[in-house]
């Protein structure tokens, strides 16, 4: 019996391994290929380089204006997120203890708004807003909010309904207004919700490439995604700058992911299986 | 004061959301509906009725995309679930700490926007692919973003590469919330690892596939950063799904009438796939 079982768990291993380590090959072939010459990118392209040269990344660098692009990038998520959590918080708190035919008619009609996919509303949106001169980064993150609103309100609209209302009232009797309330009393209870909406959106909005290039397609306030897509064309047959720029988007995902690794997988979850 | 007080907090704490809801899908898809029965170029409009409609499924570019579309969506949603079962099957094996590795690995590309996956495969098909078909002498690896066939199987690997590790996560959730007792009392039996999947555990996954499967469908109808990063419809417009014809009718043709008649049968189409899934899943998880 444990001589299976330790069969079983080698085999798991060795498995897994094999698997994990191909599953992340891709970004190894592109991780090598940055620090090869753009002959050695041609002659050896799956293997360790032979002469490693770090000259890709600073041309890189500074020809996806990385810095601008990248503080672009944090504006746009940042702002966004912050006004998709306290708006959409604040949303499913009043439909969640307001328990009337209003209420549930606005929740049904969050949830058929999900359904509309962005391709079907994209032409006039871009119209409409042009036509009052909203094509810019305000404009931009008022959309995110639109998009991400139904989405947010259901996660938060679950959490609050395990909230017992006895809660409010007991902070009602002490003369708090609904506004305090909300959030001295039970946005602080709703933490475990915000990450996950924070880190949903913050995927979403930060690898976002349609919108903005539809809202914000200007030198100057270029996200990642978009500048990626300039730099790429303009640079695909100088291969190692390519790729020492796709490894320069990357690495601060990266990075943020192994530090946040467990928030991430459990906000995942959590959006996947509680709408 | 209380009443009246409530109500002000009410409509103050709705406000922001319904607004932007408003503002950015339901008046533009109203909009959108309206301009779908005019000549729209952008600039001018008239209405013309239902010709956009009728002619759109004579616009051979469009059924086209919309027949590519739906074989990718079908191959992309068996190839994602299998896999993503069965990389969730194998991390929840009890192995220790390294199963949580693999499962960092499975995840990764899901973090990662379809712009740069598509650039990064780029790479992989033209320079990786060509280089073993170099060192090696088979045909098999050239050239696959430069036909229909193979750039069709190119978007389809991504896509799975990409969403697997998503789905992954979603049946590890429900796996783990299988009682161990269950699965005991089956050892016990004298089932083994086969029939302990197939009579206790696939039984019990019957929401995850009602959830992974709408998640599924729903992205892969929608793929347009990836279509535009790795093949961007080459060659000839033959690997264009629906979402990039309506994007290229739209903003380079200026067809714009046109394009939204697309999009409002592209949103149609979404709508009733998915919820004819939801409908079948949801009874097949009764029977269960």
């Amino acid at each position: 019996m444990s001589s299976s079982t330790k069969w079983h768990k080698t085999l798991v291993i060795v498995l897994g391994l094999v698997l994990s380590v191909s599953w992340l090959y891709p970004f190894i072939i592109v991780l090598l290929g940055s620090f090869k010459t753009r002959s050695e990118i041609f002659t050896n392209t799956l293997f360790l380089p032979e002469e490693p040269t770090t000259e890709n990344y600073p041309r890189a660098y500074e020809n996806l204006d990385f810095a601008q692009s990248f503080l672009n990038s944090l504006f746009i998520t940042v702002v966004s997120i912050l006004v998709i959590v306290v708006f959409s918080s604040m949303a499913a708190y009043a439909l969640s203890r307001n328990k009337s035919k209003f209420s549930s008619a606005i929740y049904f009609f969050c949830a058929i708004i999900m359904l509309v996919p962005f391709q079907s509303v994209m032409i006039p949106l871009v119209s409409l807003f042009g036509s009052v001169g909203m094509l810019n980064r305000i404009g931009l993150i008022f959309m995110n909010l639109g998009f991400a609103s139904s989405m947010s309100i259901f996660l938060y609209y679950g959490a609050l309904r395990s909230i017992p209302q006895t809660l409010d009232e007991a902070a009602f009797l002490d003369g708090a207004n609904p506004f305090q309330i909300f959030w001295r009393v039970i946005f602080p209870i709703l933490k475990p919700t915000t990450v996950t909406v924070i880190i949903l959106n913050a995927i979403r909005i930060w690898n976002d490439y349609l919108l903005p290039s539809l809202v914000i397609n200007r030198d100057g306030m270029y996200t990642i995604p978009l500048q990626m897509y300039y730099f790429f064309g303009e640079y695909t047959i100088q291969w190692e700058l390519a790729l020492a720029g796709l490894m320069l988007a990357i690495i601060p995902i990266i990075i943020l992911y192994i530090f946040l690794q467990k928030y991430i997988v459990e906000g995942v979850t959590e959006g996947a299986t509680k709408q | 004061m209380n009443q009246k007080n409530g109500k002000y907090f009410y409509w103050g704490f709705l406000l922001p959301c319904l607004l932007a809801i408003s503002l950015v899908i339901v008046v533009p898809l109203l909009y959108g509906i309206y301009t779908s029965f005019t000549d729209s170029d952008g600039f001018n409009m008239t209405f013309i009725g239902l010709e956009n409609y009728i002619r759109l499924f004579q616009d051979s570019q469009f059924t086209q995309s919309l027949w590519f579309t739906i074989r990718f969506a079908v191959v992309s949603v068996l190839g994602v679930n299998a896999i993503g079962l069965t990389l969730a099957l194998l991390v929840t094996q009890k192995v220790g700490k390294t199963a949580l590795f693999f499962r960092t690995a499975f995840f990764m590309p899901n973090l990662i926007g379809g712009i740069i996956l598509g650039f990064i495969w780029q790479f992989i098909f033209v320079r990786a692919f060509q280089g073993v078909a170099q060192a090696t002498g088979i045909e098999f690896f050239s050239g696959w973003l430069a036909d229909s066939t193979t750039g069709f199987w190119a978007l389809v690997l991504v896509f799975l590469w990409q969403m697997s590790g998503y789905i992954m996560i979603i049946y590890i959730a429900f796996l783990s919330n299988i009682p161990a007792e269950l699965q005991e009392a089956a050892k016990v039996d004298g089932a083994n690892s086969w029939q302990s999947f197939w009579r206790i555990k696939f039984p019990m996954l019957a929401p995850a596939f009602t959830i992974s499967l709408f998640l599924t469908l729903a992205n892969a109808f929608k793929v347009y950063d990836l279509n535009l990063a790795l093949t961007n419809g080459a060659p000839f417009g033959s690997t264009e799904m629906v979402a990039m014809n309506i994007y290229n009718t739209a903003f380079f043709q200026y067809r714009q009438g046109f394009a939204q008649a697309k999009g409002i049968v592209f949103l149609l189409l979404v709508a009733a796939v998915s919820l004819t899934q939801v409908y079948l899943t949801r009874r097949k998880e009764v029977d269960l």
